[in-house]
């Protein structure tokens, strides 16, 4: 297998295979979780559910003083690589045309020194979250395997993309399909783990908002 | 002469195209010093750059023409031009039907190619011999 | 006939001095192939020195499944003077496309050149070998493997020119009907040294074939045989074009804005980015220009299988199949899985439910 044989593989049958892996075990379970129902509530209503589920999506994404002050370090490095990993996926021109060619919309990018810069702060963070995880006694205890791989599965595309970028080491046809490959692996593995919170974060955050709005008190 | 830069295709030639241009005058002036410090001549293929449409010429209108402009006849024409910068030369060789088959950027104080060569000399010197000798065969013949 | 002979132990020195070249014509000719084969300046007194000595030796070209445009890319290059000489240097004693002899004639040239110059000649093979029904391509009634397995034994080494000797090229193409295959998946004792491209630069191939004449070695070759010094780097590291991609300026297609003012041709499809080849430096026509020069996105013809890559206009990061489709049929067949397994779940919670057995006070007190 030549390395273009290999690029030629994961942007072909690969990606398919990591698409079908992807949509369909997010899909069943999302439809699962939905079909699962909850029992009628026989009190009466004080209160809207959907107001309430809508502003508490808004709320408890802006982090509180309190908690902020208890774990400053794992909000801020949580936001930062957040937020870089949505300006790597979402903003750099490459994966807008990836984007536009499956689901057929697209939006400016940014120029790409911009997203290294967001890419390179991403890893970083990530790579701080990681040695905080360890050092925090309580952390460590609660670390189990599910969380390394879900860590590695995260920083991989970043770094293989960053490598990519940058040419270093290998050539680029290998460099830009391991690149490739560590997206697919990351999809793959991403219906399986607690990587399912970027689709169940707001359902979550809206179902709790609508308990308390149902009762007529605050979230 | 190296013509301005004006592309039928309408491609706009921007300012900073690539990195090369400014990255390589320098060169070109640290080439310079050398030369004057310790004599050490350069030569930079400008075949090995990338350059942009139009990127070539910005270079050779920088450097401009000096005092001597040489044209040479050896497997097609030949120019070597010294800019306007002593020192720094603009050698240009084409083969027969004038295509550019290389062109250099030489530091030196005189192109190589310039100079006569021991070899040109050596075949010079019997050639020259054979002239002056059928000469003075025939100068004996008339006065005969 | 007698100076057949004399001609192979002429030098190149020798017999330029007897057409009456001047050393400064020479001095002219080192330069320009220095320049040709990528070799910094400095090292053109080596070249003068190496071209001087250099003998004159045995080429024998072989064509298989080829299209021989590149035969055409050498030919059709430039300048008469400089490839002249250097081809006037060398003993081309078969190629089927380019000799006067033909039939018999033609084969009798090869053997004899074989025997002759036994463990010495250059042997330059375009075109791939298809090793399914050897009918497909035969030359003189004998199948391409054989002349390319016969030819082969006895020679100094191969240049595999284009990229269908090389890689397999277009033959080699899905669903590849001939079986066609690259000269190095056969030959595995001899030093190959890969020429692709489609075709290849004409001053890469001379450039390839001087060196091996002037310095009578193998030039440092890449990890799939590619001479390093033409193909050591990527189209994209040496487009002029590069500046654009990291602004994120990009033609969006080939008659836009982004087109006309020359920005970068990713998103049309470029290959620049996993293509290594000389074309952004080397250029082509006589050095007048390249693909991406003229506004078209590098295709990636030196690189194997680029006729597999999914399509010249889809841009490298785009996946080669329909994802779309594929996401669509996933989604329609996991809606119905998604919809069965809450079914499913809701039954399992209702027996449950059902089986759940109420607990009242009486059995507390029990």
């Amino acid at each position: 297998m030549t390395e273009i044989d290999f690029l030629n593989w994961v942007r072909g049958p690969g990606f398919q295979i990591a698409t079908i892996i992807f949509v369909a075990g997010v899909l069943i379970r999302i439809f699962e979780i939905i079909l699962l129902g909850r029992k009628a509530n026989l009190a009466e209503a004080k209160g809207s559910e959907m107001s309430s589920g809508l502003r508490t999506i808004v709320t408890r994404s802006v982090p509180q003083a309190d908690s902020f002050k208890r774990s400053t370090f794992t909000i801020v490095t949580g936001y930062i690589f957040h937020i870089g990993l949505f300006v790597t996926i979402f903003l750099y021109a490459p994966h807008i045309l990836l984007i536009k060619d499956i689901v057929g919309i697209s939006w400016p990018a940014l120029p790409t020194p911009v997203v290294d810069a967001f890419a390179v702060i991403s890893i970083i963070s990530l790579l701080a979250i990681l040695i905080h995880r360890f050092s925090n006694k309580v952390l460590h205890y609660l670390t189990n395997f599910e969380d390394l791989l879900v860590w590695f599965v995260t920083i991989a595309p970043l770094v293989t993309g960053y490598i990519a970028f940058h040419r270093i080491g290998f050539t680029a046809p290998t460099l830009l399909g391991i690149h490739i490959l560590s997206v697919e692996i990351l999809m793959i593995v991403f219906p399986f783990t607690k990587l399912m919170h970027a689709f169940t974060l707001f359902m979550a955050r809206w179902y709790n908002g609508a308990i308390s709005g149902y009762r007529g008190v605050e979230s | 002469m190296p013509e301005t830069a004006t592309s039928p295709f309408n491609i706009q030639i921007g300012n900073d195209l690539t990195w090369n241009v400014m990255p390589l005058l320098h060169e070109v002036k640290h080439a310079l010093n050398k030369l004057i410090e310790s004599g050490e001549t350069t030569v930079i293929d400008l075949r090995s750059i990338p350059l942009a449409p139009g990127e070539e010429d910005r270079i050779l209108q920088t450097l401009g023409v000096g005092e001597i402009q040489a044209k040479l006849n050896a497997l097609g024409p030949s120019e070597i031009t010294e800019t306007r910068y002593a020192g720094i030369w603009i050698v240009t060789h084409y083969n027969d039907e004038e295509d550019i088959i290389g062109r250099f950027i030489e530091v030196t104080m005189m192109p190589e190619i310039l100079c006569s060569q021991r070899e040109d000399m050596i075949a010079a010197y019997e050639a020259f011999d054979t002239t002056l000798e059928e000469n003075n065969e025939s100068s004996v013949e008339k006065s005969e | 006939m007698t100076n057949k002979f004399d001609d192979k132990n002429k030098t190149l020195g020798d017999t330029l001095r007897s057409r009456g070249i001047s050393r400064r014509s020479f001095l002219k000719f080192c330069a320009a192939t220095a320049s040709m084969m990528a070799l910094p300046p400095a090292m053109i007194p080596k070249v003068a020195h190496a071209l001087e000595n250099a003998k004159r030796p045995s080429v024998i070209w072989l064509s298989f499944q080829e299209c021989t445009g590149c035969t055409e890319s050498l030919t059709r290059s430039h300048s008469a003077t400089i490839e002249n000489l250097i081809f006037d240097s060398i003993s081309l004693d078969y190629h089927h496309t380019l000799q006067a002899a033909s039939g018999h004639a033609a084969e009798a040239a090869r053997e004899a050149a074989m025997e002759e110059n036994h463990g010495n000649y250059i042997l330059v093979v375009d075109g791939s070998i298809p090793m399914d029904n050897p009918g497909y391509s035969t030359i003189a009634g004998i199948s391409n493997y054989d002349m390319l397995m016969d030819t082969a034994k006895g020679a100094a080494a191969i240049i595999a020119v284009g990229t269908c000797a090389t890689y397999g090229g277009i033959p080699h193409a899905k669903p590849n009907p001939t079986g066609a295959v690259s000269v190095g998946d056969l030959i595995k004792d001899k030093p190959i040294i890969n020429v692709p491209g489609c075709p290849p630069i004409p001053v890469v191939i001379t450039g390839v074939v001087t060196h091996f004449l002037t310095f009578g070695t193998i030039p440092e070759l890449d990890h799939i045989g590619r001479p390093k010094v033409f193909y050591g780097q990527s189209i994209h590291d040496r487009c002029y074009r590069r500046p654009f991609y990291d602004k994120g300026l990009f033609a969006e297609t080939f008659d836009d804005e982004g087109a006309q003012k020359g920005w970068c041709l990713f998103k049309l499809g470029c290959k620049g980015p996993t293509t290594y080849n000389a074309c952004a430096t080397t250029k082509w026509n006589n050095g007048t220009s390249f693909p991406i020069e003229a506004g078209h996105p590098c295709i990636g013809c030196s690189e194997p299988d680029f006729w597999d890559g999914g399509g010249f206009y889809k841009a490298l990061s785009m996946p080669t199949e329909n994802i779309t489709q594929t996401a669509l049929y996933t989604a329609a067949g996991a809606a119905a899985v998604g919809v069965a397994a809450g079914a499913l779940n809701r039954a399992k919670k209702n027996a449950a439910t059902k089986a759940h057995p109420n607990t009242t006070i009486e059995d507390l007190e029990k």
